[in-house]
């Protein structure tokens, strides 16, 4: 099942093209990769600058795996939450599986559970929406493009992964992160850690399906290939539209995430973020992180200039600089 | 030290000892004692300062300790939703503006000339290597690993991430200014050579501290650009990093003022003629460089407002409280500095200059912790920190300031070594 077809091997060749990554590569024989390899540096090269801007921009791995949330199928029976404290042998919660009184709070994700489903009241009445909470796993995720140490990885199947062995703690992920995702073990001294939804993907890339999705009794979670998915929403949406929010939550919003929403009431209102950027977060900090080259370059040479004209004006033998 | 290294040709080796152990004694009581013995610097220590910053200490120092035992839960309110609370808002984002002092006063005097004001680069250095360091010092408490501090060095390379640069700027500009601060240590200890050679390099660390102090104080500003949404619009701008840059200068002329009066004021007896009579004149001086540098920046915030169209957002809560920061903290000291240039006066200069270093607190507070999270429910009721955390705050600060008197007291910052 985490195979990817052949046809989207090779648009990773193009995709990648730029990054050093060539995914695709496995399949072919050395004399083949070293030919291709020198090909591709060839055209790389005669391309120039025209081709070569357009490959950059990169729209997330082909053939990534995400999961599809129908609000309008979801009963609140916290199944996913049970499943998912089994699969991840997360710590048991005080209040049972089967408690409703969990839902006269808002909840969100902790150290001691991946993923909580909350109860919300639409504003125009009727019945309560429910919502499971977990990692959206963003195309271009904030938390990776956070971390000073790069703790997280995009991977190829879709989820965003979290390597506590590289993390120093300092969590700017959390900071950035626009859903409120990633828990911290505040209470860990020694090995305090970032807790969040793996997509389960130990299952996936073994060709299952999360545990979550797994355990849905009501048809509300879909996994399959986040290409897919998203055609399947739009049919759902085309076939009632007067049932759903003519948007599926997720495609667009910072960039684009794994795990997709449709919904009947509008997405405010079951505390999905509304005012996010299309773009990734990653593009917000771009401009700055371009500036910085240009600061190390043309400082030295400015203030160079300017002690140099001081010096000037002071004339030789001047030298106020040393002294002291 | 080296004297009497030099001296061992005669071989008379008793003596050689004798002498050793006593020029040790007199060197560690001159340079560490003040030249007093230990029962008299023991009785000196008994003040009422000291009295509350022990009392300090007492509480915060196990408490630091207990949270490497218990965990940061403990002595923090931060939480899920709350990554960063005090140490990083007060001790990092409002911390390392307040130290731009060392950059600002080596690029006034070295690079651009300004040599009257000799007498406050040194001052205006330490400030800022001390500073940075205890900078770095609230992160340690804060990190979850702080014992992984140098990951972003060696270990991963999160190259994409303006923290990255943040780790990798202060890093490198905490040991240019150890090496700018030298001549002054090494003068203490009397190493000429050496000394020789931390003055031959001066202008080369200048520059880079202006290249460094320049894209982190930017990039300070620049980390809350990946959180859109989550921090109020009116703070939320693409000009966050310039605004953090341009406050930063006038933070530092500010804080200039500030630590030269508390200097002049409570160890007058370390300050030199030179240094107390010119201080008066060169406040006037750096008031008026901090006035126009608010003004800079009051205009840059006004633009920031003006480039998303948020006027409309200044009548609700949070508009008004932003005003209160740009007009009772950014343009109300330039006002009290420009008023205090006009009539002569260092006092209402220096009033101005608190009021401004205030000011550039409040905004870091604001920015990282109270304009923050601010569409989450009860937000300010999070903000509110425990006991805990203050008292480690205290303690750090409380350190702080012993740690620049015990080297104001010693070596030559407010003074000229003769």
């Amino acid at each position: 099942m985490a195979k990817i077809p052949d046809k989207d091997k090779l648009k990773d060749d193009e995709r990648t093209d730029g990054s050093g990554k060539k995914p695709g590569e496995r399949g072919l024989s050395r004399r083949q990769f070293f030919m291709g390899s020198a090909a591709a540096a060839g055209s790389a090269v005669l391309a120039g600058a025209s081709g070569s801007y357009a490959m950059k921009e990169f729209s997330g791995w082909p053939g990534r795996y995400g999961c599809l949330t129908d609000l309008t199928m979801c009963v609140g029976c916290r199944s996913c939450e049970k499943a998912c404290n089994a699969a991840n042998k997360l710590a048991r919660p005080e209040a049972p599986f089967d408690s409703p009184s969990v839902f006269n709070g808002t909840r969100r994700p902790t150290k001691n559970a991946y993923t909580v489903v909350n109860r919300y009241e639409p504003k125009s009445g009727g019945k309560p929406v429910y919502r499971k909470i977990q990692c959206n796993h963003c195309n271009e995720p904030a938390c990776a493009s956070a971390c000073p140490i790069h703790a997280y990885t995009k991977t190829k199947e879709g989820p965003v992964l979290y390597n506590p062995d590289l993390c120093f703690g300092c969590r700017y992920c959390m900071v950035a992160c626009p859903f409120y995702v990633p828990a911290y073990d505040y209470d860990s001294a020694l090995e305090p850690k970032i807790i969040k939804c793996t997509m389960c993907h130990g299952r996936i890339s073994k060709g299952g399906i999360p545990a979550c999705v797994e355990a849905c009794p009501a048809g509300a979670l879909t996994f399959g290939k986040r290409d897919d998915l998203i055609k399947l929403a739009r049919k759902r949406i085309e076939k009632s539209p007067d049932k759903y929010i003519d948007h599926i939550y997720g495609e667009t919003e910072a960039g684009g995430t794994s795990w997709l929403y449709l919904s009947a009431v509008p997405f405010g209102e079951v505390g999905l973020p509304e005012d996010l950027p299309k773009a990734p977060m990653l593009e917000q900090t771009k401009g700055f992180l371009a500036a910085v080259p240009l600061v190390f370059t043309i400082w030295p040479a400015l203030f160079g200039m300017f002690y140099a004209a001081l010096k000037h004006r002071t004339g030789p033998g001047d030298d106020h600089g040393g002294q002291r | 030290m080296s004297q009497n290294g030099t001296m061992d040709n005669n071989g008379i080796m008793e003596g050689m000892e004798g002498a050793k152990v006593k020029n040790f004694r007199k060197w560690f009581m001159d340079k560490l004692l003040m030249g007093m013995t230990w029962p008299e610097y023991a009785r000196k220590l008994v003040t009422p300062f000291n009295m509350i910053a022990a009392l300090i200490l007492a509480v915060g120092i196990p408490l630091i300790i207990l949270r490497f035992v218990v965990g940061l839960s403990l002595v923090t309110h931060a939480s899920n939703e709350y990554p960063w609370g005090l140490f990083l808002g007060w001790g990092l984002f409002a911390g390392v503006p307040l130290s731009a002092t060392g950059f600002i006063m080596a690029t006034a005097y070295y690079i651009l000339g300004f040599k009257r004001y000799h007498p406050l680069v040194r001052l205006g250095v330490l400030t800022g290597f001390m500073g940075y360091l205890f900078a770095v010092i609230y992160l340690l408490v804060d990190l979850g690993r702080p014992w992984r501090i140098y990951y972003p060095m060696f270990i991963g390379f999160g190259t994409a991430s303006v923290l990255f640069l943040v780790a990798w700027h202060v890093a490198t500009y905490l040991s240019v200014q150890f090496v700018e601060f030298s001549p002054a240590i090494l003068e203490w200890l009397r190493a000429k050579r050496l000394h020789r050679w931390a003055t031959m390099i001066t202008i080369g660390m200048t520059i880079a501290g202006i290249i460094l102090s320049t894209l982190h104080q930017s990039a300070l500003g620049a980390m809350f650009l990946l959180a859109p949404g989550k921090l109020h619009p009116l703070w939320y701008s693409q000009y966050i990093p310039v605004l953090f840059l341009s406050s930063s200068i006038y933070a530092a002329l500010c804080m200039v003022i500030v630590v030269s009066t508390l200097a002049s004021r409570f160890l007058r007896d370390k300050a030199d003629y030179n240094f107390l009579s010119s201080l008066d004149r060169l406040t006037l001086g750096l008031g008026k460089g901090a006035a126009v540098g608010m003004f800079i920046y009051f205009a840059l915030k006004v633009v920031s407002v003006a480039h998303d169209d948020n006027w409309a957002l200044l009548a609700t809560g949070y508009g008004k409280w932003f005003l209160v920061e740009l007009l009772g903290f950014v343009l109300l000291p330039a006002l009290v500095l420009v008023s205090g240039i006009k009539t002569g006066s260092p006092a209402v200069v220096r009033f101005g200059a608190f009021s401004g270093v205030a000011g550039v607190i409040l905004n870091r507070i604001n920015v990282s912790m109270i304009a923050f999270n601010w569409n989450l429910p009860h937000h300010l009721s999070h903000l509110v920190p425990p006991w805990t955390e203050v008292a480690v705050v205290s303690t750090i600060f409380t350190i702080h300031v012993l740690i620049f008197r015990w080297i104001l007291n010693r070596m030559p910052v407010i003074r000229e070594e003769p």
